[in-house]
């Protein structure tokens, strides 16, 4: 007959069985069924590129915010939005085959402009309308501060307009990187200025 | 205070909410109850008050899930082995396999302390708030469960 701790010991080899196989099968459609029943509140991926890795967050309405580069810091950008978005956070890289696919050619220089659908809603007031501006920029094209201020209504609002740049939930898609000085100079950029010089060298502005 | 993003609280108990549900009803029907689980608990997460024991709450909607799992089992007409293929699929997750087969027989409240125990790895307290009851009833229900075992299992 078998005494008590032998069994105990049994068991408990149940609790330190590699389970990750298995979990990560059961995990897979935890995304679907959540988006299902409409639990889905925020889906997000890491995706590769020539700028290092590139958080996307989507909403169920569209892009709600995008980080990479300088200071690239997912946990504290997931918390963020945990707090202003939602707490129903899961990674789902299924839903970001679009995303994937667009980002892939604009990074080739095989697109010119992005098609997918934006969730503003991590702006607000002046902000958002100079972001509004922003991406009626075309690809290859250039504005400054002060132009974007103007056309936001408010022609002296050259630093505000800046500062709204500098806070892009959604940038790449959302093209701050082709707001620039008003003097020639490249201006900031919330993502390290060598991400915006890429960019802007990407799209053929600027020349070696 | 609103919760971690919900990835983190996933990440950080699906394994032993699986080892749970494998030991409470089986590996055939583990991963529908995983996900329902996850999906109750991502309901009502958002209301969840902070400095919450996620784990003891997390598992106590898991052995929920499980009670449902073995009502619906009982109206079944006959009860189902695992399929071969599944079951060496999910070796991993069942060392001993026909030693937790027998603790899925015992009675309700042994099967579900011995499983919170074991494989959910909580402590008698954790295990009486899971089962709502005192820490002793659970303490007695794992010791229980651990003799009716012996009387049946031979080493």
């Amino acid at each position: 007959m078998a005494n008590l701790s032998d069994m105990e010991k049994q068991l408990a080899r149940a609790a330190r069985a590699d389970v990750s196989r298995a979990v990560a099968r059961a995990s897979d459609d935890l995304a679907d069924r959540a988006a299902h029943e409409h639990l889905l509140d925020v889906a997000y991926t890491v995706l590769d590129s020539p700028v290092g890795p590139v958080l996307v967050a989507a909403t169920r309405r569209g892009i709600v915010r995008i980080s990479f580069g300088q200071g690239y810091d997912p946990e504290s950008v997931l918390a963020d939005l945990c707090g202003r978005v939602s707490p129903r956070i899961v990674e789902a890289p299924s839903y970001f085959d679009a995303v994937r696919r667009e980002l892939d050619e604009y990074f080739h220089g095989q697109r010119t402009r992005f098609d997918l659908p934006l969730d503003w809603s991590l702006t607000g007031g002046f902000g958002r309308r100079v972001l509004e501006r922003t991406a009626r920029i075309p690809y290859g094209e250039v504005s400054t501060y002060r132009q974007v201020a103007a056309a936001a209504g408010s022609p002296r609002g050259a630093r505000a307009a800046g500062n709204a740049l500098g806070a892009n939930p959604i940038p790449i898609v959302v093209p701050c990187h082709r707001v620039l000085h008003s003097g020639g100079g490249l201006g900031g950029y919330g993502g390290g200025l060598d991400r915006k010089e890429f960019l802007l060298r990407l799209e053929g502005v600027l020349r070696d | 205070m609103t919760p971690p993003p919900f990835q983190w609280f996933l990440d950080q108990h699906r394994d032993d909410v699986y080892r749970f549900l494998v030991a409470a009803v089986g590996a055939q029907e583990a991963d529908d109850c995983f996900q329902e689980t996850f999906l109750s608990a991502m309901r009502a997460y958002p209301r969840l008050r902070p400095n919450s024991n996620m784990r003891a709450w997390v598992l106590t909607i898991a052995h929920r899930k499980a009670l449902d799992a073995h009502r619906a089992r009982g109206r079944l007409p006959l009860p189902v082995a695992d399929p071969p293929e599944r079951a060496a699929a999910n070796g991993a997750a069942e060392p001993d396999g026909e030693l937790w087969a027998e603790v899925r027989r015992l009675p309700g409240k042994q099967r579900a302390a011995i499983a919170l125990r074991f494989a959910g790895d909580l402590q008698h307290d954790e295990i009486g708030r899971v089962l709502g009851c005192s820490e002793e009833a659970a303490r007695r229900n794992v010791h229980e469960g651990l003799k009716k075992l012996r009387t049946t299992w031979q080493t």
